[in-house]
């Protein structure tokens, strides 16, 4: 009876420090995205969207549909500050998908209490940016696409796809990078 | 009923992503159909509160640009007012007589740059040659004359006022009618004074009687130009030396008018044909 109990106590305890940890992300990752970055970027061209980091570093074992949700509301929330309802809620239900799949693909479902989270320090670099890149391009291709809501001007859309994600990803890794880095330390 | 339960849960991922993708696309298009009924934009409270929290905080950052652009509009503003312009219209007073036919017409100028303190001393007024100006012209305010023009720009001329060692000019005192010539800065240089010379040492010279220029100077006849101080005459020469008070105070001359001489090219004409005969 005891050792159960501390252990579903350990647990609770474990649940409520990863909640605070993405509330903390979600809010920061918004602020940055909001009031940051989207002043930054090389005219129209090259908009780096950061803010899907969130939905890259929940943590493994998250249901599906509070993935879908979580990404939702974070689409949501952008959208409300840009002033383009639907357009980045769309596309991170795009990236919550195929975050399913590809961890689906790539990872097994056991040892998840060893790698609660996609974190660059525990999966490694390899693994990491194929999962940012994936990610960071269906991202972008949906918004874009959306944004432009139609074929016409493909070449700029695919233009601005090509250098916004290189530019996301150069940012989701470089914070990864900090944020590892400081794990490590501690 | 339990397969497709299970078949809904085996495959939630999907499902899941159609509803959210599906709401989604509603919310887009519905944005784009009623784009002001719809609440989550920045005109919401709390974003739009948010925004301005912000933009207050940018405000400070930009403190430096927002002053340099002031400053630009200052300078813009003060372009327009009225003192900056250059004010192209002359008044030029033209009396139409056809028994006495007009010799001198008055082009008014202002004064915009001027000295008294140096021993040349030339103003410059903001009339040129598009307003008829040449050189040699005479030039007077309403108190007397202030010299004559030096050189001639399109918008500008510089003037060679009577405090200049290089000017002279024919002056009579008015009421004997005897005639020298003005010139300043011979011993001092004080511009309120200048100097008559080579009047006769008989006529009769009393201290307030009236200097005013000669029926041969470029001015027109009588145009005041001060009173007599004192008369020196010195030993062995039969002129006297007299100093003038000057009517004109050079030190705050701001109107001034330049007279045109309508028949000045008959004139010298005439005298460059009489050197020409001799």
């Amino acid at each position: 009876m005891l050792p159960s109990n501390s252990n579903w106590k350990s647990k609770t305890r474990k649940m409520s420090r990863v909640i605070f940890a993405n509330l903390l992300r979600f809010l920061l990752l918004v602020f940055i995205q909001v009031f940051l970055l989207k002043n930054i970027g090389y005219y129209n061209l090259a908009t780096p969207f950061l803010y899907i980091l969130f939905i890259l570093l929940l943590p493994f074992d998250i249901p599906n549909w509070l993935l879908f949700v979580l990404s939702f509301i974070l689409g949501v929330t952008i959208d409300a500050f840009y002033d383009t309802l639907g357009i980045n809620a769309a596309a991170c239900t795009i990236v919550a998908l195929v975050r399913i799949l590809f961890i689906n693909v790539t990872v097994q479902r056991e040892g998840f209490e060893n790698e609660p989270e996609p974190r660059l320090g525990i999966m490694g670099f390899r693994w990491f940016f194929f999962y940012a890149l994936l990610l960071t391009l269906f991202h972008h291709f949906t918004l874009f696409f959306l944004e432009a809501f139609s074929l016409q001007e493909l070449n700029y859309t695919f233009v601005r796809i090509g250098l916004s994600s290189s530019l996301t990803l150069l940012l989701i890794l470089l914070s990864e990078f900090i944020f590892f880095r400081k794990k490590e330390r501690t | 009923m339990r397969n497709l339960w299970i078949f809904l849960s085996k495959y939630n991922a999907f499902f899941f992503f159609v509803i959210f993708f599906v709401v989604s696309l509603i919310l887009i298009v519905q944005r784009n159909s009623y784009q002001k009924a719809t609440t989550l934009n920045s005109s919401n409270e709390i974003i739009g509160r948010s925004y301005e929290q912000v933009s207050d905080l940018k405000s400070y950052l930009n403190l430096g640009r927002v002053n340099d652009s002031l400053a630009n509009e200052n300078a813009r503003l003060r372009s327009m007012l009225k003192t900056s312009f250059y004010n192209d219209s002359t008044i030029s007073k033209t009396i139409k007589d056809t028994v006495l036919k007009q010799q001198y017409t008055y082009i008014e100028a202002t004064v915009v740059n001027n000295s008294v303190n140096r021993r040349d001393n030339t103003i410059t007024i903001n009339r040129g040659r598009r307003h008829g100006l040449e050189k040699g012209m005479g030039v007077i305010c309403a108190q007397g004359i202030v010299g004559t023009v030096l050189n001639v720009s399109d918008r500008f001329a510089t003037v060679q006022s009577v405090l200049n060692s290089g000017f002279r000019i024919s002056a009579s005192i008015a009421e004997s009618g005897a005639f020298g010539s003005l010139v300043w800065g011979d011993e001092e240089f004080d511009p309120r004074f200048a100097t008559l010379k080579n009047i006769p040492d008989h006529v009769e010279v009393k201290r307030g009687q009236l200097v005013v220029t000669s029926q041969f100077s470029l001015f027109p006849e009588s145009i005041p130009i001060g009173k007599i101080l004192r008369s020196d005459s010195k030993s062995g020469e039969s002129f006297f030396d007299i100093k003038v008070s000057l009517f004109t105070n050079f030190s705050t001359l701001r109107y001034v008018y330049v007279i045109k001489n309508n028949f000045a090219a008959e004139q010298q004409q005439l005298e460059i044909q009489n050197k020409k005969d001799e």
